[in-house]
């Protein structure tokens, strides 16, 4: 990487005030019209601290080693950075031009102190690998931060959705919303078999109102559902099928008729109590108003 | 030699697994089963597999083995206590396990087998 005859740390140093003006103004204009007070200060403190690190480790180090110990410090200023900047709903472009756009001024700055030529271009060079590593740097903890964003909604998501109710004694339900996919089925499963497990529960009612779409792959993680159930010693009711998805199961030819499936849940309920022994009766108290 | 214990109770015979299977132990499991349904003249089998953690291909047909010879020996049959991990597995592997009744514990075994031996000896309505 760097020589240590680098002059950078020395021309941060030097110039650190005029720097910071030109680069914060370059940022500005480039975040454009989302600018605001607020943001605007937060931009002049990011900036002023990223230079102190910077200066501090460029310093220390002398560009030697990039993933070194004398550069913790930024990498975990920029780390924060990042992930606040995604979470605040920046794009990657921003954050990464937060350290691209320090070239200008910088080089500016090398072409009024360095007189020789090469001199010059090595200089550049040298500072241009060491900003691209932390551009990239930047960008790849945004990236990180958006992806844990996302597999923690997907968890949510997966948790939300796969309910068990315990409608009556010995008679569970299982209304599943949204597509069934291998992944979800697995946690269904075993959602509703530690249920059963739970209550001691023979019936268990599955209703399929809230998924949209019934394919072969779907009705086949519905039978498997079914007969994990049954191996634990309860029946399954299917119900909640919509006489659009009763007529794809036909044209797809699945194969349903060893499973009880009824149209309502309510249906279902009273098949539940039936063969639990129980009916229902309208009582002749009937309150007054 | 290691062999799985078969309890009687009542007209029923109650076999628990709970140690790893392997070819030799299902055959003298099946040896001794089938000889105690006919000694003890035993209307229904529980087999009781609430300690089998992991189950493989044999142990699904092994089960399924059991099941059909104990229907020969007029004995019907009832797994009980299937761990939920276990069920999903067998189903993974394609094994229902179709023909062969069960129930969460032995205590629903036991109201299972009844209902089933009432209803086939033709004083009861309860089927399976």
């Amino acid at each position: 990487m760097l020589s240590t005859s680098s002059r950078l740390p020395e021309i941060l140093k030097n110039h650190r005030e005029a720097l910071l003006k030109e680069w914060i103004s370059l940022q500005l204009a480039a975040i454009g019209r989302r600018t605001n007070a607020a943001t605007e200060q937060s931009l002049k403190t990011d900036s002023s601290d990223f230079l102190t690190y910077f200066a501090d480790a460029a310093k220390a180090d002398g560009f030697t080693n990039l993933q070194g110990e004398k550069w913790n410090a930024l990498r975990d200023f920029l780390n924060n950075l990042s992930s606040s900047r995604a979470k605040e709903g920046f794009t990657p472009t921003e954050t990464a031009s937060f350290i691209f756009s320090l070239k200008q001024p910088l080089f500016m700055r090398f072409r009024a102190e360095i007189g020789d030529p090469n001199a010059l271009t090595e200089e550049i060079w040298n500072t241009t690998l060491v900003l691209d590593t932390l551009g990239l740097f930047t960008t790849e903890a945004f990236q990180r931060t958006r992806e844990e964003t996302i597999s923690r909604q997907q968890q949510e998501l997966l948790e939300l959705s796969t309910p068990v109710v315990r409608l009556w004694e010995n008679v569970l339900a299982l209304p599943l919303i949204g597509t069934l996919d291998s992944g979800r089925t697995q946690v269904v499963m075993q959602n509703l078999l530690e249920a059963i497990v739970a209550t001691r529960s023979d019936i268990a009612i599955i209703d399929i109102t809230g998924v949209p779409t019934v394919d072969t792959l779907v009705a086949q993680h519905l039978l498997k559902t079914v007969a994990a159930a049954r191996l634990m010693g309860a029946d399954c009711i299917i119900s909640g099928i919509r006489p659009q998805i009763a007529q794809t199961i036909i044209h797809l030819g699945v194969d349903l008729s060893e499973v009880t499936t009824k149209a309502t849940m309510a249906d279902a309920f009273q098949v539940a109590l039936s063969r639990a022994g129980m009916t229902i009766t309208r009582s002749d108290l009937r309150p007054t108003k | 030699m290691e062999r799985i214990p078969i309890l009687k109770m009542g007209e029923f015979l109650l076999v628990s697994i709970q140690v790893d299977m392997h070819d030799r132990l299902a055959l003298t499991l099946q040896d001794d089963l089938t000889a105690g349904i006919v000694k003890h003249r035993a209307r229904g089998v529980m087999i009781d597999i609430s300690a089998l953690e992991m189950v493989d291909s044999f142990i699904g047909r092994m089960l399924s083995n059991i099941a059909n010879m104990a229907r020969l020996l007029d004995a019907q049959t009832v797994v009980v206590g299937m761990q939920p991990s276990v069920a999903i597995t067998l189903v993974e592997l394609g094994l229902p396990m179709r023909g062969i009744p069960t129930a969460l514990d032995v205590e629903k075994g036991i109201a299972l087998l009844d209902a089933a031996i009432r209803g086939a000896s033709g004083n009861g309505s309860a089927v399976l």
